[in-house]
C-alpha cells in the first residue's frame, strides 16, 4: 500500500513537471505517409525538426508512393510524399489544389556482384540497356570487355535482379531506359511495374532491401536500386555512361548536376529522364512532398511551412551524407517561394 | 414423515435435482452465444466474399476467363493474366507438401511410437511446434541467406549431370522454385507433424498390442496397423498443410523470384498468387486493384477446391476403412 502511494506521488510529480512545457493545446501533430525511398532521410529530418520545435511532432509512414497519394486524396494525412509526383488526373481530384514540392533527389545505381570483385565497372549506354533487355547474358560479353580494358571478367551468366513490387524506383529507371533505347520504349515500356523480358535469369525481389540482399547473395547479379540503399549495403556500383559520353560514378557531383540540368516548370513537376549536362549522373530523380493548398487547420499549415523551411535549410546539409542529392540552390529558392502557398 | 425428510435432505445436497432458473438462463445464454458464433463466421465469410467480389467484379467482367489462361502482367498496357501465378502456386505447394508431408509424418511416427523416452519426445515436440511461431519474413531471409547458397552447388551438379531431365533444365541463379519449395516445406512441417501426432496418439494402445500379439514386427505394426488406423487424421493434416502452403506469402515473395513464366525446371524463378497480391496491392491503381481482387477470388476458389477434394477423399477413405 505504501509503495503504491509512493509511486502515485511520483507519477503526479512527473506529470506536474512535464505538463507545462507541452500542454496538449499547443502541440501540433502532423501525419504523413508515402514514398519509402526517401524514408531514412525524412525520418532523420523530421526527428531533428521535432527536437528543435518541441510543440510540433511529425509522424511519417513509409508505405510507398502510391499508398501515400491514395491517403492524400482521401485526406487521411496532413501531407504525403511521392517519387512519382502526382498525375494530372489525381491532382484534379483534390479539392483546392495540390502543392508539389521537390525536397531531395536520388540516384538509381546499377549494383553488381561479379566474382573477382572488379570495382567501378564501366557500363556504356547500349550495354546496360541490352542487359536489362536480356540481350547481353554473360559478363564476359565482348561489349563489356571493350568498355573495361584490363579488367578480368568471368564467363558467368548475368542474373538481372529487379523490383517485384510496383515502385517509384522502377518508374524512374524505366523512364531513363526508354529515353535511351527505342527498343525499351517499344518493348517493356515505362511504369511502376513493367512487362520484363521472360527469362530464367531475371529474378525479382520485394523492396530496395530485397533487391540488395539478392544481389549480395547471387554471383553474377546486377540490379537497380536507390543509391542510399546500395551505399548502406556496401554493394559495388557501376560507372554509368551519360548522354555526353562520360562515365559517372553515383554519389558525387553527378547528382546535383543532373537535377540542375532540368528546368522546373511552374508546378515543379519535372523528370530527369536523360540529363544533358556533361558531369551529370544519368539516372536521377526528384522526390516530392505533397501539401494541400486548402487544408483544414491553419495551425497545421503554419507548422508545415516551418517544416519545409527546416528541410530546405538544415535538411539539405545532411542529405548528401545519407546518400541523397541536395537540391541545387536555385531550386531551393523556387521551392521556398512556392511553400508559402501551403494553407 | 420420515421419508419426506429424507427426500428433502437428498434434494438439498444431491447434484441431480431439477435445474434452477439461473442454470436455465446460463444454458440458454450459452446456446445462444454458440449459435451466434457459428452464424458470425458465416456472415464474416459472406462479407469477405461480398467485398472482394464487389471490387473484383469489374475485373471479372472485363477480363473473363482469358485472365486465367494468359501470362502477361503489364499494368501500363492494361494486360493481365495469372496463369504463371496459378501454376507456381500449385507447383510450389505440391512440392512443399511432398517434402514437408513426408518428413512431418515421419516425425510424428518417431515421436509417438515409443522410439524416444517420453520426456525427450516432449522436448522434440516443443521444438517442432516452435517452428510454427517463426514469422514468415524470417523464413524468407533465412532462405535467402542460408538455403540459396547451401543448395547452389547441389543445383549446379544436378544441372550438369542430369540437365536433360526437364526438372533440372536450368541453372539456379538465386531465388527460384527449389529454395521456395524447401522453405515452404519447413513452414508447413509443424502443422503436419502436430496434427499427425494427435491422430497417431488417438489410436488405442490396445490395437498396437494386439498387432504385436499376432506376431508382427515393430515396423509392420506401425505401417500396417497404426498408420492405416490414423490415416484420416494424417490425411487431414496434409490437407491443412497444403492449405497453408497455398496462402503463404512473404517468404515466397522473397524466395520464388517473382518471374511470370512457366517452367518445369525447379531452379527457374516462378511466381505465386499470394506473392502477386502482397507485392502489388500497396501501389495499385484502380484498374489493377480490380484485377488483383479477381486474382484473390481465384486463390479463394483454389483453396476451397483443395479443401473440398480433401474432405471428399477423407470421407471415401473412412467409408472404406469401415467396410
Amino acid at each position: 500500500m505504501k509503495r503504491l502511494a509512493l509511486s502515485l506521488v511520483a507519477i503526479t510529480l512527473v506529470v506536474a513537471v512535464t505538463a507545462p512545457s507541452t500542454s496538449a493545446q499547443d502541440t501540433v501533430r502532423l501525419t504523413g505517409s508515402g514514398a519509402t525511398f526517401p524514408f531514412p532521410l525524412y525520418a532523420a529530418w523530421f526527428k531533428a525538426f521535432s527536437a528543435k520545435n518541441k510543440t510540433i511532432t511529425v509522424d511519417y509512414q513509409g508505405k510507398g508512393s502510391g499508398a501515400g497519394i491514395r491517403d492524400f486524396m482521401n485526406r487521411t494525412v496532413d501531407f504525403a510524399a511521392s517519387d512519382a509526383a502526382m498525375t494530372d488526373e489525381e491532382i484534379s481530384k483534390v479539392n483546392g489544389g495540390v502543392l508539389l514540392l521537390p525536397m531531395t533527389g536520388g540516384e538509381i545505381v546499377l549494383a553488381y556482384n561479379v566474382p573477382g570483385n572488379p570495382k567501378n565497372l564501366k557500363l556504356p549506354r547500349d550495354v546496360y540497356t541490352a542487359i536489362f533487355l536480356g540481350k547481353i547474358t554473360k559478363w564476359s560479353d565482348p561489349k563489356i570487355k571493350a568498355a573495361n580494358p584490363g579488367v578480368s571478367l568471368p564467363d558467368q551468366d548475368i542474373t538481372v535482379v529487379r523490383r517485384a513490387d510496383s515502385s517509384g524506383t522502377t518508374f524512374v529507371f524505366t523512364t531513363h531506359l526508354a529515353a535511351v533505347s527505342e527498343e525499351w520504349a517499344k518493348g517493356p515500356g515505362v511504369g511502376t511495374t513493367v512487362n520484363w523480358p521472360k527469362s530464367d535469369k531475371f529474378v525479382a525481389s520485394p523492396k530496395n532491401d530485397g533487391v540488395s540482399a539478392t544481389i549480395k547473395q547471387t554471383p553474377g547479379a546486377i540490379g537497380y536500386l536507390e543509391y542510399a540503399f546500395a551505399k548502406f549495403a556496401k554493394l559495388d556500383t557501376a560507372l554509368v555512361q551519360n548522354r555526353a559520353g562520360h562515365y559517372v560514378a553515383p554519389g558525387g557531383e553527378g547528382g546535383p548536376a543532373a537535377l540542375g540540368s532540368v528546368k522546373l516548370p511552374p508546378d515543379l513537376r519535372a523528370w530527369v529522364s536523360d540529363p544533358t549536362d556533361a558531369k551529370a549522373y544519368p539516372i536521377a530523380t526528384y522526390t516530392w512532398l505533397l501539401f494541400y493548398k486548402e487544408g483544414k487547420d491553419p495551425k497545421k499549415a503554419a507548422a508545415m511551412r516551418d517544416l519545409v523551411e527546416f528541410c530546405l535549410t538544415e535538411g539539405q546539409k545532411t542529405s548528401a551524407q545519407m546518400g541523397y542529392i541536395p537540391l541545387p540552390p536555385s531550386v531551393v529558392d523556387v521551392v521556398r517561394k512556392a511553400s508559402a502557398a501551403i494553407r | 414423515m420420515k421419508t419426506l425428510d429424507r427426500e428433502s435432505a437428498a434434494s438439498a445436497s444431491s447434484v441431480s435435482g431439477p435445474p434452477s432458473s439461473v442454470e436455465y438462463v446460463v444454458d440458454r445464454g450459452f446456446r445462444f452465444l454458440a449459435r451466434l458464433g457459428v452464424w458470425l463466421v458465416l456472415v464474416l465469410l459472406g462479407m469477405i466474399l461480398w467485398e472482394i467480389g464487389g471490387k473484383g467484379w469489374a475485373g471479372v467482367r472485363d477480363y473473363g476467363l482469358g485472365f486465367l489462361t494468359s501470362s502477361t502482367w503489364d499494368v501500363g498496357r492494361g494486360q493481365f493474366g495469372i496463369l504463371p501465378h496459378i501454376w507456381g502456386t500449385l507447383v510450389s505447394s505440391l512440392l512443399a507438401l511432398a517434402i514437408g508431408g513426408f518428413f512431418g509424418v515421419a516425425m510424428a511416427i518417431f515421436l509417438t511410437q515409443d522410439f524416444l523416452a517420453p520426456r525427450l519426445a516432449q522436448i522434440f515436440r516443443t521444438v517442432v511446434e516452435l517452428l510454427a511461431a517463426i514469422p514468415s519474413v524470417v523464413y524468407g531471409l533465412w532462405g535467402l541467406f542460408f538455403v540459396v547458397p547451401a543448395i547452389r552447388p547441389v543445383a549446379a551438379w544436378l544441372h550438369a549431370k542430369l540437365g536433360w531431365i526437364p526438372f533440372f533444365g536450368s541453372t539456379l541463379s538465386g531465388p527460384g522454385m527449389a529454395p521456395a519449395a524447401l522453405v515452404l516445406a519447413i513452414m508447413i512441417l509443424p502443422t503436419v507433424a502436430a496434427i499427425s501426432q494427435d491422430a497417431l496418439r488417438l489410436v488405442p494402445y490396445k490395437i498396437k498390442e494386439a498387432a504385436y500379439g499376432m506376431g508382427t514386427t515393430r515396423w509392420e505394426a506401425i505401417l500396417k496397423v497404426m498408420l492405416p488406423t490414423a490415416s484420416t487424421g494424417i490425411f487431414g493434416s496434409l490437407v491443412l498443410g497444403f492449405g497453408r502452403a497455398l496462402g503463404e506469402t512473404m517468404a515466397l515473395a522473397m524466395l520464388i523470384g517473382n518471374s511470370n513464366q512457366i517452367s518445369l525446371s525447379f531452379f527457374s524463378p516462378a511466381n505465386t498468387l499470394a506473392a502477386l497480391l502482397a507485392l502489388n496491392f500497396p501501389e495499385a491503381g484502380k484498374r489493377e486493384v480490380e484485377v488483383l481482387m479477381y486474382a484473390t477470388l481465384v486463390l479463394l476458389a483454389i483453396t476451397l477446391a483443395v479443401n473440398m477434394v480433401g474432405e471428399g477423399i477423407m470421407r471415401l477413405a473412412s467409408r472404406k476403412a469401415r467396410a
